[in-house]
């Protein structure tokens, strides 16, 4: 659907070459594409228009790296920024040192309330404490038969009084109730409301008022739009939230809405929730959703990790064998062994721009695969290495018999190895495939 | 009621008594009211903050202005620029001469962009299904209590089946309302299979002669594969029970949603072949304006206008009038 964003700034930094500073062109240019690429995502215009001119003032006249191309240089800063607006650290609940502690959950219609409410309860279940529910929405019909039922296949008890009673007395009673029961922490669902709707917003005042909760979280839906400021702002001014839950994280939205919260009210996004299942509920970490937003995978972790994991010398080497296109099975095994360095493959996979984190879901990459081709690669003398064109039938066999494979596995082997010389040959000509380890998906 | 409702229909019979134009006129200026009357007391009309800018020649901060309300109203980055290009070369022609023109094209211009297929639902058929559909929390559930109750003001016999099996409370919600409408509600357990109380609830409304049978299915999003194939099946079933049925196949989208709106409504697209959109959730202030890009890049007409919790809250939708809902206050934003 969308480009990703790092390919439009490659595209944009086409032509410059490794050394040199940032042109004023050439920053205005990627400017462009980040001002795109943020508007798509559903940044508020105005929060877009702050964050391009705080990136291009950092990038102009910004030394190049020599270790980065100007893209990468560029995507450097705009990550970097990204980061600090969306706040570096992982913000948690605040617990009473008197139980129970009060988690009060507002939002608007649809947003996802009463699912996270439940959610919640089981988070906070597999952490040791014993949550209970307070059934507050008494408008939307069945809201509190929801509830109900989340307390039920979740074993946390749920209190209600039905739908004719004040909702701020609902959560007084529930206060009480949560002493006498012994629950530690009591999550509050509330009504869905538009955050123009004096009557209702009140409401929201009067029940913070009545029982002064620890914990007041927004529930916001990560498709919103550019309306996200207000609904935030109302909020805000009203009913003084602590955090915001980013709901439906599951879709393809970009989230862009987090961020415009985040600038704007300067609360943190404490929570990340996706999927149907009760138990798709984690702390928010805002530097996933920097690099969600602008959908560049998390290019700049990848190049870091590279540049730590992988010894420039030996590099170097390879680049000089990759020229010649001479690469081996020793160079593969060197390179297995170096990707292995940073990290699992499929987390690997996950950082890699133009890799959509959705069809990576479908991929199980089988790390034990990468086990049985360094057997392999093992069991082969030097001279087969340098020399793969020398593996004969009987020499199958015996590779086969030496770790503990079979034939089949050995000619599966050699194949996957003669498209990774083709690929590496490319590479070494200045053209990079599009996905180097798709090789690696499923095939085993 | 501040509209003719048998005219948002296709194949309801009109109303004996029909209103004149300067009633049509009335109602609605009523329903834009009424919106406006939901929102923010302090706007201004759009004229007037165009009105505060010297007009003596159009510079490049004219356009950004008008793009910026594109943007700012959930337009989106492709349809906003053919907008402002259309605008340009109005500009260029000396089509614009003042604040008051250049509004009045900046309306013109957004309100074809939308698409200019039939908005009437049709309900022209015995019985006719409509199949709502939608990712959670859209309002699918509340657009169709509502579609029932104008029906059965009408006088037709609406009957909904309760095709949200999964969510907890889902059904509830559903018989809810009907007993708000007073319309039967066909339902299973929690649990089972949607195909099954589809292909039930179209054997029901024929046995009990009722016209119209509205399918409620679970909120889902369009990235959840299997959930979309199972959309699929809901929708085979309906057509080899009922051939030619559904008659309408109508995707949910709320006013606060983003860009992402037009993957929805695409995947959504390819799943069930959406006949109309209904927007729902239009009485915040989200300006919709997803509604006119999905309506714009997807060639998909809007077909009503959700605007509260109230069963009446539901309008026909009308592409001059959200033209200028568009543009209501957002570049007041900027001055």
């Amino acid at each position: 659907m969308f480009d990703s964003l790092s390919d439009k700034l490659q595209t944009a930094f086409d032509g410059l070459k490794r050394q040199g500073k940032l042109t004023d062109k050439d920053v205005e240019r990627a400017a462009r594409e980040i001002r795109l690429a943020l508007l798509e995502a559903d940044v508020n215009f105005k929060v877009v228009k702050q964050f391009v001119d705080t990136v291009k003032e950092r990038a102009l006249g910004a030394e190049v790296l020599e270790s980065l191309t100007p893209a990468q240089q560029f995507i450097k800063i705009v990550s970097e920024e990204l980061t600090a607006l969306m706040g570096s650290a992982t913000t948690k609940l605040t617990f009473s040192p008197r139980p129970p502690t009060l988690i009060m959950m507002v939002g608007l219609q649809g947003s996802g309330k009463t699912t996270a409410c439940g959610k919640l309860a089981n988070f906070l279940l597999a952490q040791g404490k014993s949550p209970g529910l307070v059934a507050g929405d008494v408008y939307r019909p069945a809201a509190i038969d929801q509830l109900k039922t989340l307390g039920q296949q979740l074993g946390v008890p749920v209190y209600d009084e039905g739908d004719q009673v004040d909702p701020v007395d609902i959560a007084k009673h529930g206060v009480k109730w949560a002493q006498d029961k012994g629950r530690d922490v009591l999550i509050i669902d509330t009504a869905g409301r538009l955050h123009i709707d004096e009557k209702l917003m009140d409401e929201l005042v009067r029940i913070r008022h009545a029982v002064k909760p620890h914990n007041i979280l927004l529930v916001l839906d990560a498709m919103t739009g550019q309306d996200a400021v207000n609904v935030a702002l109302q909020f805000q001014e009203q009913v003084q939230f602590d955090g915001v839950v980013l709901t439906k994280m599951d879709g393809d939205a970009r989230g862009g809405a987090a961020l415009s919260v985040r600038a704007v009210t300067g609360k943190p996004i404490k929570f990340a929730s996706s999927g149907e299942k009760l138990d798709s509920f984690e702390y928010f970490y805002p530097d996933r959703v920097a690099s969600r937003i602008l959908g560049m995978g998390d290019v700049l972790t990848l190049i870091e990790k590279a540049e730590r994991t992988i010894d420039e010398k030996k590099a170097r080497e390879l680049e000089q064998r990759l020229r010649k296109s001479s690469f081996t099975f020793d160079d593969f095994l060197e390179q297995i062994q170096q990707v292995r360095k940073m990290g699992s493959i499929s987390s690997i996979l996950g950082m890699i721009p133009g890799i959509p984190s959705g069809k990576l879901k479908g991929m199980q990459v089988d790390e034990k695969a990468f086990d049985k081709i360094q057997a392999v690669i093992f069991s082969m003398t030097p001279e087969e290495r340098g020399h793969p064109e020398l593996i004969s039938g009987s020499r199958r066999r015996r590779i086969a018999a030496g770790s503990g494979t079979d034939i089949h596995t050995i000619n599966q082997l050699l194949t996957q190895f003669k498209q990774v010389q083709k690929m590496m040959k490319q590479l070494g000509s200045g053209r990079v495939p599009k996905n180097p380890f798709q090789m690696f998906g499923n095939s085993s | 009621m501040s509209h003719d409702w048998s005219e948002v229909f296709l194949g309801v019979a009109e109303k004996a008594v029909v209103q004149t134009p300067e009633e049509v006129q009335r109602s609605r200026g009523g329903w834009l009211a009424q919106l406006r009357d939901g929102l923010s007391k302090s706007r201004k009309a759009l004229q007037q903050q165009f009105a505060s800018v010297l007009f003596d020649r159009f510079d490049e901060s004219l356009w950004e202005r008008i793009e910026e309300a594109l943007i700012y109203a959930d337009v989106g980055v492709e349809t906003t620029v053919s907008i402002v290009e259309a605008l340009e070369a109005e500009a260029d022609k000396g089509a614009i001469k003042d604040s008051a023109s250049l509004v009045a094209e900046l309306r013109r211009i957004t309100a074809e962009h939308f698409c200019q297929a039939d908005t009437r639902i049709d309900v022209a058929h015995s019985p006719a299904v409509i199949l709502m559909v939608g990712v959670n929390g859209t309002g699918k559930t509340t657009t169709i209590g509502k579609i029932a109750w104008h029906l059965k003001e009408l006088g037709r016999e609406p009957l909904l089946v309760a095709g949200d099996t999964f969510r907890a409370a889902a059904i509830e919600q559903l018989v809810e309302w009907g007993r708000r409408v007073g319309c039967e509600v066909v339902h299973h357990e929690r649990g089972g299979d949607p195909g099954a109380v589809v292909y039930d609830g179209i054997a029901a409304a024929e046995a009990r002669k009722a016209d119209v049978v509205i399918i409620d299915t679970a909120g889902r999003l369009h990235t959840q594969v299997n959930l979309m194939k199972e959309l699929e099946k809901v929708r085979r079933v309906i057509d080899k029970r009922l051939p030619g049925a559904p008659h309408e196949s109508l995707l949910s989208i709320d006013a606060t949603t983003g860009q992402n709106g037009l993957i929805q409504a695409r995947m959504f697209k390819q799943a069930v072949e959406l006949t109309g959109v209904v927007i729902t959730k239009m009485d915040g202030t989200a300006k919709g304006g997803i509604a006119l890009a999905v309506s714009h890049e997807l060639d998909l007409p809007i077909k009503l206008i959700g605007t509260g919790e109230r069963l009446e809250s539901l309008q026909p939708f009308d592409a001059a009038d959200f033209a200028a809902l568009l543009f209501d206050d957002s570049l007041g934003h900027r001055v």
